[in-house]
């Protein structure tokens, strides 16, 4: 095996975060090799979507260790207690390695599906705009919205415009992609569109950390669940064993009350 | 009745002031777009020492009239010896700089605060997207910030622009020909009000309404990103 293989992509030691006198982390390590698709779960304030937030630093941590495709970002204390980034250029790099997904979708209002995809690749890569265009052409085709690739975000549905975000987070061909509740503001009906691009990227191998409240996705499509409760990660491990018999009472507790 | 001939005979001296005018509005917007574009980004700055020198500005301006601005700049600077002595008089005696000067200062004052309002309301979530791919600030705001905040602000801009057109009407009080004045002086000449003033608040209002028409369209295709409402075409 080469060395790339054996070491993590993504790894967060220790990640603790406070909000004033609020404790929401409380020290939280996480390792995500190639392929790895991680699901957290979780209950609302849990943390899962802070933790996430802190892997690129959309959060400030209050402490921890990042490493990013086997590089410490550098971080140093930023007078309120917290810690911002030592080297705004690194950051930026290893920003431009990991892509995010988020709830409310985030697309850029005033730029058509393809300019939001062409967008980070020509401004934060430096590519040749024709070759973004290609390349964004071809990630849009991938999550299937290639023929709205000219409609302003107002004008796609929800699944559609997701799908769109997905493929901005693809096109920067990213080490680790990481999924902030993709489908909880989506309609029920269009939650599945977007699941389904999500499992096929995961059977490509790509990794991926997906904070999520859909347990079949976990179950199914993630190689290992993470269990989060009040700041702490409270069990974790092979979904198959942690969601069908779970050993936390609070994780049997959480899972009763998500079966529908 | 109207007495057409008056206004016939006024027409050509109510061009020349069409000019001067236009040429005040021109200018002094033109300017106030400038200037108002880097100090809406120094007002929602995050540090004090940024904003707090834009904010005063912002608030001194907007809280006296333009009038007495006017006045302060035209007649006030002229009893002081160090200015009239200073290299800037020949261009502070002029009405032109004067009402130039002042115009364009009230304008990029209104100008900023509606530019820096817009800057503010641009979804939190499509700036951390922005930083979520690695953009820098530089890069966020050439990209993202302006040209959002920029066509939002457009329908406001608007409005400020035809205030200015209105707000031309006061460099007549510093001797300038435009077409306020222009009226005032047939009035005085005929004692004609409807075909003095009548005549201007009609070119007012053809003005008005060109340039309200005219931000119409280009917001029709600078928003088109936005969601068509009930009233459009879905």
């Amino acid at each position: 095996m080469t060395d790339t293989a054996i070491r993590p992509v993504l790894s967060a030691e220790g990640i603790r975060k406070n909000f004033g006198a609020v404790e929401v982390l409380k020290g939280i390590s996480v390792e995500a090799r190639r392929g790895d698709v991680i699901s957290m779960i979780g209950a609302s304030g849990s943390g899962k979507s802070t933790f996430l937030r802190c892997l690129n630093l959309l959060e400030r941590p209050t402490a921890g260790r990042i490493e990013i495709a086997g590089e410490a970002l550098a971080l140093k204390p930023d007078g309120q207690g917290d810690l911002e980034a030592a080297d705004t250029a690194q950051l930026r790099r290893l920003r431009s390695r990991v892509s995010m997904v988020f709830q409310q979708f985030n697309l850029w209002a005033h730029m058509t599906a393809l300019d939001n995809v062409v967008e980070a690749p020509v401004q934060v890569l430096g590519l040749p705009r024709k070759d973004a265009v290609t390349r964004a052409e071809h990630y849009l085709e991938r999550v299937g919205v290639a023929h709205r690739k000219n409609a302003y975000p107002a004008f796609l549905s929800g699944g559609e415009q997701q799908r769109v975000a997905i493929a901005r987070a693809l096109a920067m061909e990213p080490e680790v992609m990481l999924f902030d509740e993709p489908t909880s503001a989506l309609d029920p009906e269009l939650v599945g569109e977007v699941l389904r691009v999500m499992r096929t990227l995961a059977e490509e191998g790509r990794t991926m950390i997906v904070v999520t409240h859909e347990m079949a996705f976990a179950r199914d499509v993630s190689n290992r669940v993470v269990f989060l409760h009040q700041g702490l990660i409270e069990e974790e491990g092979d979904p198959q064993t942690v969601l069908r018999t779970p050993t936390s009472p609070r994780l049997q507790a959480f899972l009763s009350n998500t079966q529908r | 009745m109207i007495d057409w001939s008056i206004i016939a005979e006024a027409l050509p001296a109510f061009a020349e002031g069409l000019k001067t005018t236009m040429m005040l509005l021109a200018i002094s917007c033109g300017a106030g777009l400038v200037l108002s574009v880097p100090l809406a980004v120094a007002r929602v700055s995050p540090h004090r020492a940024v904003w707090g020198p834009v904010w005063l500005f912002t608030y001194v301006m907007r809280g006296t009239p333009l009038l007495v601005q006017l006045f302060m700049v035209y007649h006030g600077l002229a009893q002081f010896e160090a200015v009239r002595e200073s290299f800037a008089w020949p261009a502070l005696r002029s009405p032109w700089f004067c009402a130039w000067l002042v115009f364009t200062l009230n304008t990029t004052a209104y100008t900023t605060e509606i530019f820096a309002g817009a800057l503010r309301a641009t979804p939190s979530g499509e700036l951390e997207a922005a930083r979520s791919l690695g953009m820098s600030e530089a890069t966020i705001y050439r990209r993202i910030l302006l040209p959002s905040a920029l066509r939002r602000a457009l329908p406001q801009y608007g409005n400020e622009v035809v205030m200015m057109m209105h707000a031309t009407a006061i460099a007549s009080t510093v001797t300038l020909v435009e077409i306020t004045r222009v009226a005032r002086d047939v009035y005085y000449n005929h004692f004609a009000p409807l075909e003095s003033f009548g005549v201007v608040a009609v070119i007012y209002f053809v003005l008005t309404f060109g340039m309200a028409g005219l931000f119409k369209l280009v917001e029709r295709r600078a928003l088109r990103h936005l969601r068509p409402t009930a009233s459009g075409v879905a």
